[in-house]
């Protein structure tokens, strides 16, 4: 599985970690943006959901 | 034993929970809240345990009750999940149990919360019944800024914020206690220091280690207690200092948040609940 990805708000390209998960959270190092990682094969990232009223502990 | 853990957004936390679970010989499956469809009645999902971990809590209540009306043993229980995630309840379950909390009122009218806040005095604090990591407080000084912010709730805010929670201000030194609890042990705790009144660590408190005294213990294990319908669970409690009455409880959490307590403090938080979770399913069997 290729470990790097393309940030889709900047066009950066992405190192992510070994043991990167599906549903994992990562922003952009370049722009910022938080990025989701939607799937694991092939490696795809989408930006993540804005925070909700009802999101928190 | 099937264990799963429901969270869309995996966080630093839920990462450490596979991880923790993992090294306990048992690998979870994640569950998306956001891809569950749920024929009711003939649901029958094949877990043995579930650790309820969603971001969003409506959305992780919603399926906690779909998981346990199918049989699923769920951490934490729907009931104790709700009773957190709603500071009203929660605020009645301590009084309940006579576990020490601020002075609190609530209010149905902007008349009324008015007419509240001027007996208690200011300054006191608004919060929204249910809400996280800080959102929407309000520091209330003087009846100017009451009467603009009840304005605003009445008139911008969804019938949720058209309930008045209205708390005393506790004079607490630059700091508060957020004690975790896991089944019904107070495993550590840190303080969250702020120079701002509201010290989550989401607005910027910093973390450090607070001991466990045995009065701090006691008190969030009757908070647990009371929040859990007297079964324990995985909880963070938040305390407050007053300098005259001692501690008083604030609030209790449910999906709780320790990226930045386990070297703080030198406990493996995670290693505790995913032994928790283990332990209670065995138990259940």
């Amino acid at each position: 599985m290729s470990h790097s990805v393309e940030c889709i708000e900047c066009g950066a390209s992405l190192s992510l970690p070994d043991n990167v998960m599906q549903g994992e959270i990562l922003p952009c190092s370049d722009c910022g943006a938080e990025l989701e990682v939607i799937s694991l094969n092939p490696l795809t990232v989408d930006l993540a959901p804005m925070e909700m009223e009802d999101w928190g502990e | 034993m099937r264990v799963g853990i429901l969270c869309s957004r995996v966080r630093v936390e839920e990462k450490l929970l596979f991880t923790a679970f993992e090294n306990l010989g048992i690998t979870p499956d994640r569950l998306d809240e956001r891809m569950m469809t749920v024929r009711v009645g003939e649901y029958a999902p094949p877990f043995d345990v579930i650790l309820e971990r969603s971001v969003s809590t409506s959305a992780g209540l919603v399926a906690t009750q779909l998981f346990e009306a199918a049989g699923v043993l769920m951490i934490n229980s729907f009931a104790t999940s709700s009773t957190c995630a709603d500071k009203l309840r929660t605020t009645l379950a301590l009084s309940a149990a006579q576990v020490p909390q601020p002075h609190t009122e609530i209010a149905l009218s902007g008349e009324a919360a008015l007419e509240a806040i001027e007996r208690m005095g200011y300054p006191v604090v608004l919060k929204p019944v249910i809400g996280s990591w800080g959102r929407l407080l309000a520091r209330v000084n003087d009846r100017d800024a009451a009467e603009a912010l009840i304005e605003h709730k009445e008139v911008l805010g969804g019938v949720g914020h058209h309930i008045f929670y209205i708390q005393e201000l506790v004079q607490k030194p630059s700091r508060d206690i957020r004690a975790f609890v896991v089944g019904t042990e107070t495993i550590c705790a840190i303080y969250r220091s702020s120079e701002h009144w509201i010290t989550n660590t989401a607005r910027g408190g910093k973390a450090s280690n607070c001991p466990v005294t045995p009065e701090l213990a006691a008190l969030c294990q009757r908070a647990a207690l009371a929040v859990s319908g007297g079964q324990g669970g995985v909880l963070a409690i938040d305390v407050l200092e007053d300098p005259e009455r001692g501690f008083l409880v604030c609030e209790v959490n449910h999906t709780m948040e320790f990226r930045n307590s386990i070297d703080t403090t030198g406990v493996n938080i995670p290693e505790h609940i995913a032994r928790f979770v283990i332990e209670s399913a065995r138990v259940i069997a």
